[in-house]
C-alpha cells in the first residue's frame, strides 16, 4: 500500500504548474506576448510599469524593453527576498538576447496575470521561468537580427550578435541594438519553435559571478524595502492581536486611545476567524485592535495604553510540553495509520540481530526574517492599492479582492524587496490586515508589525517527532526501515503545513522492507512553509539515523550511505522531483573527497560529520569539521558542500545562498526554538531567540558539480543537510547522539 | 522644537515627542530610511548609526537627548562628492548582501571599526560586529569585505 501523499502537506504544491514545463507555443504567446497575431507585442497592463521608464522604448514582450539610446530594460517578475532572483532571472533573458550586461537596467515587473506565477517559494522560480525567459530573450534577438538584415539588405542568416551589437561580418558593418530597436518593434515576433538558443558553452553571463542589481541601493540606504515606502499624507498603523492565539476582542478602551498624542483613530477589526491557517489565497484575518497614528512610533506607543478584553473560548490552548509528553508515550511504537508498507519491515527488524530504535524531535521555529512585516495600502473609490513584500505576489490581488468582496481588477498590487522571507511572506495575512485598516482611513496607511508581533503571529515551522527503527543484515547492509511520524494537525485529517514525511524516494525504493506510519496530535498553532518545508527537520532525522545505522553496523559512514542509495538510477526518469541516485552519489563522493574524508587522523576532540539530502530537485552533501570541548562548547571549523542543482545561473548568488544555508543551519540547530504555553508563544524577540552571531561562522567550502540537467532552485536545498552533519560529528567526538533540536537543550553552546 | 545634526547638516524635527527613538525620527520624520527597524531592543543592530563617531543603536536613543550631538547614518557615509566609502565599494564588488536588510547597520559598525583600526584582524572584526545579526547568513562575506575595504583604505581609498 502507498498512501504516503496523505502524510505530507505542502500547500505550495497548489501553486505549482500542473505538469512539467515544456513551453507550448500557446503558453509562450500568453506569457510573453509574442505571437503571430500580435504585430507589435507591447503588452497591455492595467497601470504604468514605471514612472522612470523611457518613453521612446519598445516593449517587445513582458520582459524586455529596448530604448533607442541602447538601454535594455528587463522586468524581473518574481519577488526578491534575498535569494537573488531579481538579478538571476534577467541574466537568463540577457544571455539569450546576447545583451551587454552593462546596458541592462533591471526593474521589478508589475503584478499582473500575464506574468503567471509571481511567487518566491519552493525554489521554483528558476525552473518555472527558465524556458519562457530564454525564449523571450532569443525571440527579441531574432527580431533585432531581422531588423538589421533588412536595414543592410542582407540575409538574416548572415547577421550575428555580440554584446548588444549586430554584426554583418562579410561587409564589416555593425549596428547597436538601440539603433534598430524601433525597426525591430515593427516586425512580427517569431514562433518559439523557430528560435535558436545558445549552447551553454557560448554563455557569457550564466554561470559567472554577477553582483546583485540592488547592491548600490542597499549599501547607500536608498528606499528599497517594503518598510521604506513613504507616500504623501501617509498614516501609520499598529495592529494588536490576542496573545493567546485565536482570541477575539470583546472590548477595548478605544476612546482613551484616540485621545493619545498623534493618534488619528482606533478601531476593532472583528476578523474573520479566530485561529488563522496558512493560505496565501485565503481571506482570513485575525481579530484585533488597529491604531492609526501620524507616525510609527506614536502607533506603537499608544499600544502601551491599550486595554483589551479578550474572549479566548475558541482560542488555542496548545502547550509544547503536552506534545513532548504525547511523543514520549508513543516512543518505540508504530502509528495506527499505515501510510506505506512494502515487505515486512516490522518483522525483519524484530528478528534482526543488529537494529536500532530511536526517537527524534525538533521544536517549532520562527521565520524571523529581519524586516518585520509591513504593508502599505490605499483605499480610494472602490480601488485598493497594495505595496507589499509578499512572496506570493500573484495571489495578493485575488486574496484582497475576495476579502473585500470586490473585483480583482479593482486591486492593484506592487512588489517591493523583502528583508528576508524564508517562507514567512508566502501568506498574505498582514496584507489583508492592512487592506481592512486602509478601508477605514482616508489616506494611504502603512501597517507596521513590531518584532514581537512578528514572532508571536508567525506561521511557524512546525515541531514534531519521529520514531525510527531499522536493521542491518549479517553483512552490515541496511535491510529494513520503519518510520513513524508524530505530527501536529489542525484538522485531524492531515499533518499541518510543513509537517510529515516529504514523499521522497529514499530509502523506500532501495529496500524490500519499508513501513511508514503516522500519528496526528491536535493543534491550533498556525504553521506554514519555512525554508525547505518538512525537509528542514526531517533531513536531520533521516541523516542522523543513517549514521546511527552505520555505527551499529560498524561501517564507515560514507561507504554505508552510498551503499544504502543502491545502484545509480533515476527513479522517475525526467521528473526533477524524483531522486536520481547517480547525482546523489556524485555529490556525496565529491564532498568526501574535498573534505579529505577518511584520509587524515583528526585531533582528539574533533571529528568530521557527513550528511546528504535531496529536496526541491537539488542534491546537497555536506561534511562538517567540528570540535567539542569538555564544557560542551562546540566549534564548527569548516563545512564543505557539494551541490548539484543543474547549471548554476549566478555563481556569486548561488555561493551566497549556500553559505547562508550553512549559517542558517547552524543557527537553527544550536539555539532556535519557539515554544507555547496554553496558546501563548513564549518567545517575543531576539533576546529569547538567539540567531547566530558572526564569530560563530565556520569556513565554508562550496562546490557546484558540473551538471547536464536543467537548472533548479537553490534557496531551499542549501539548508537541510547541515544539522545532521554537525550532530554526526558531535557523536563521533563524544558518543553523544543528539536526537532533539535545538541542541542547546542538551547543554551545548557555540 | 528639536533639531539634530545629521550627516553634517542641521535637521528640524518639528514638535516631535522628545521620547521618540532616533530610529523612527530618522525614518518617518526625516525620510532617512536606510536605518532599519529589526527588533527595537538593541539586539539586532539593523538600526546602527554613529553618535559622535561611536556606533550606537538608534532604537535606544531618544531624540530629546541628542541636541548638539553629531549623528551619522548610512546616507552620510559616502563622501560629499559622492565617492563611496571603501566599505560600500567592497560590499558591492564582493556581493555581500542577500536580502540586504541588515547591511546598512553592518556597514555602520564596520565603518566605526575601520575608523579606529585600519588593519583589523578576524578577532577584531568578530568583536566589532558582534551586535549585528544577519539572518541570511552573509557573515563569511562581511568579514572578507571588511578585509578588502581595509586593503583599499591602505591604497588610498575613501573612508
Amino acid at each position: 500500500m502507498n498512501n504516503l501523499q496523505n502524510g505530507y502537506n505542502d500547500p505550495l504544491d497548489a501553486f505549482e504548474p500542473k505538469q512539467a514545463r515544456q513551453l507550448s507555443r500557446r503558453e509562450f504567446i500568453k506569457l510573453s506576448g509574442m505571437g503571430a497575431g500580435l504585430a507589435l507585442a507591447v503588452v497591455s497592463v492595467p497601470f504604468s510599469k514605471s514612472a522612470t521608464a523611457a518613453t521612446d522604448g519598445v516593449e517587445y514582450n513582458l520582459f524586455i524593453q529596448i530604448n533607442s539610446d541602447g538601454v535594455i530594460r528587463i522586468y524581473s517578475p518574481n519577488p526578491e527576498v534575498g535569494q537573488g532572483i531579481k538579478t538571476a532571472l534577467p541574466m537568463v533573458v540577457a544571455e539569450e538576447l546576447d545583451a551587454n550586461w552593462s546596458d541592462v537596467v533591471i526593474e521589478n515587473s508589475p503584478i499582473a496575470d500575464e506574468y503567471g506565477r509571481q511567487v518566491a517559494g519552493g525554489s521554483r522560480s528558476v525552473p518555472t521561468r527558465w524556458d519562457e525567459l530564454r525564449a523571450a530573450g532569443a525571440g527579441v534577438r531574432a527580431m533585432l537580427i531581422e531588423a538589421a538584415a533588412g536595414e543592410w539588405s542582407v540575409p538574416s542568416s548572415e547577421v550575428t550578435t555580440n554584446q548588444s551589437m549586430l554584426i554583418h561580418a562579410f561587409s564589416d558593418r555593425r549596428i547597436s541594438y538601440g539603433e534598430v530597436a524601433n525597426l525591430a518593434g515593427e516586425l512580427s515576433p517569431p514562433m518559439v519553435d523557430s528560435l535558436t538558443f545558445k549552447n551553454p558553452e557560448e554563455y557569457r553571463l550564466l554561470g559567472t559571478r554577477i553582483t546583485g542589481t540592488d547592491n548600490m541601493a542597499l549599501v547607500t540606504g536608498k528606499p528599497i524595502f517594503g518598510i521604506d515606502l513613504q507616500l504623501p499624507n501617509m498614516l501609520y498603523a499598529s495592529y494588536t492581536k490576542c496573545p493567546t492565539i485565536g482570541g477575539r476582542v470583546v472590548k477595548a478602551n478605544l476612546d482613551e486611545i484616540k485621545a493619545l498624542p498623534g493618534v488619528i483613530t482606533a478601531f476593532v477589526l472583528e476578523g474573520t476567524v479566530g485561529v488563522t491557517s496558512f493560505d496565501p489565497r485565503g481571506v482570513s484575518v485575525a481579530p484585533g485592535v488597529a491604531i492609526v497614528a501620524e507616525s510609527t512610533w506614536q502607533s506603537f506607543k499608544a499600544r502601551d495604553s491599550l486595554k483589551i478584553g479578550w474572549d479566548t473560548s475558541e482560542a488555542s490552548s496548545d502547550s509544547w510540553s503536552d506534545y513532548v509528553e504525547a511523543a514520549e508515550e508513543l516512543r518505540g511504537k508504530e502509528g495506527a495509520a499505515v501510510l506505506l508498507e512494502q515487505g515486512t519491515a516490522a518483522q525483519v527488524i524484530n528478528d534482526a540481530a543488529t537494529k536500532v530504535s530511536s526517537q527524534y524531535g525538533f521544536g517549532f521555529v520562527s521565520h524571523a526574517q529581519l524586516e518585520p512585516q509591513s504593508c502599505v495600502a490605499h483605499w480610494r473609490e472602490n480601488m485598493m492599492e497594495i505595496w507589499s513584500t509578499s512572496q506570493t505576489q500573484s495571489e495578493v490581488r485575488g486574496s484582497v479582492a475576495a476579502l473585500l468582496d470586490m473585483p480583482k481588477e479593482n486591486v492593484i498590487a506592487h512588489q517591493y524587496r523583502g528583508g528576508g522571507g524564508f517562507g514567512r511572506r508566502l501568506d498574505n495575512d498582514y496584507v489583508r490586515e492592512a487592506a481592512l485598516i486602509a478601508q477605514r482611513v482616508d489616506a494611504p496607511v502603512k501597517l507596521q508589525w513590531s518584532r514581537e508581533d512578528d514572532m508571536a503571529f508567525d506561521f511557524f515551522r512546525v515541531g514534531g517527532f519521529y520514531n525510527m527503527q531499522a536493521s542491518v543484515d549479517e553483512n552490515g547492509k541496511l535491510n529494513a526501515w520503519n518510520s513513524h511520524a508524530i505530527c501536529l494537525s489542525a484538522d485531524g485529517e492531515k499533518p499541518n503545513s510543513g509537517a510529515g514525511l516529504r514523499p521522497m524516494d529514499f530509502p523506500r525504493e532501495m529496500l524490500e522492507h519499508f513501513k511508514h506510519t503516522q500519528t496526528l496530535l491536535p493543534s491550533k498553532t498556525p504553521t506554514g512553509p519555512w525554508r525547505a518545508p518538512s525537509s528542514n527537520s526531517y533531513a536531520f532525522v533521516e541523516q542522523s539515523f543513517v549514521h546511527e545505522m552505520a555505527v551499529v553496523a560498524q561501517r564507515d559512514h560514507l561507504e554505508f550511505l552510498i551503499e544504502s542509495l543502491g545502484e545509480p538510477k533515476w527513479f522517475k526518469e525526467g521528473d526533477s522531483a524524483s531522486l536520481n541516485t547517480a547525482r546523489a552519489i556524485n555529490v556525496i563522493k565529491t564532498v568526501a573527497e574535498r573534505a579529505g574524508w577518511g584520509t587524515k587522523q583528526q585531533p582528539v576532540g574533533r571529528a568530521l560529520g557527513l550528511s546528504f539530502y535531496f529536496c526541491h530537485a537539488g542534491y546537497v552533501a555536506e561534511v562538517a569539521d567540528v570540535s567539542v570541548d569538555k564544557d560542551k562548547k562546540i566549534t564548527v571549523h569548516k563545512v564543505w558542500m557539494a551541490v548539484d542543482v543543474g547549471p548554476v545561473l549566478n555563481l556569486s548568488a548561488a555561493e551566497n545562498q549556500c553559505q547562508g544555508g550553512v549559517i542558517d543551519g547552524i543557527s537553527t540547530l544550536m539555539g532556535l526554538e519557539i515554544t507555547m504555553t496554553k496558546g501563548r508563544v513564549d518567545q517575543s524577540n531576539f533576546d529569547e531567540y538567539p540567531l547566530l552571531r558572526i564569530s560563530s561562522r565556520p569556513k565554508i567550502d562550496v562546490h557546484f558539480v558540473k551538471s547536464e540537467y536543467s537548472p533548479t532552485g537553490l534557496g531551499e536545498p542549501a539548508f537541510p543537510p547541515l544539522a545532521a552533519a554537525v550532530c554526526n560529528a558531535i557523536y563521533s567526538v563524544t558518543g553523544d547522539r543528539i536526537r532533539d533540536l535545538p541542541i542547546r537543550k542538551a547543554g551545548y553552546t557555540i | 522644537m528639536i533639531s539634530l545634526s545629521i550627516n553634517g547638516s542641521s535637521q528640524s524635527l518639528g514638535d516631535i515627542d522628545p521620547e521618540t527613538p532616533l530610529l523612527w525620527a530618522l525614518r518617518d520624520t526625516l525620510g532617512l530610511v536606510g536605518t532599519k527597524y529589526g527588533c527595537g531592543i538593541a539586539q539586532c543592530g539593523a538600526c546602527t548609526v554613529h553618535l559622535n563617531g561611536v556606533p550606537v543603536r538608534a532604537c535606544q536613543l531618544q531624540v530629546g537627548n541628542l541636541e548638539g550631538q553629531e549623528i551619522t547614518t548610512i546616507e552620510g557615509v559616502a563622501s560629499e562628492d559622492g565617492a563611496l566609502h571603501v566599505l560600500q565599494e567592497a560590499w558591492i564588488e564582493h556581493d555581500v548582501p542577500q536580502c540586504g536588510y541588515c547591511q546598512a547597520g553592518q556597514i555602520m559598525s564596520a565603518a566605526a571599526l575601520l575608523a579606529a583600526n585600519t588593519k583589523p584582524s578576524d578577532e577584531d572584526i568578530n568583536t566589532a560586529m558582534a551586535g549585528n545579526i544577519c539572518r541570511c547568513g552573509t557573515y563569511t562575506r562581511i568579514v572578507e569585505a571588511i578585509h578588502i575595504a581595509a586593503r583599499k583604505l591602505d591604497q588610498g581609498g575613501t573612508a
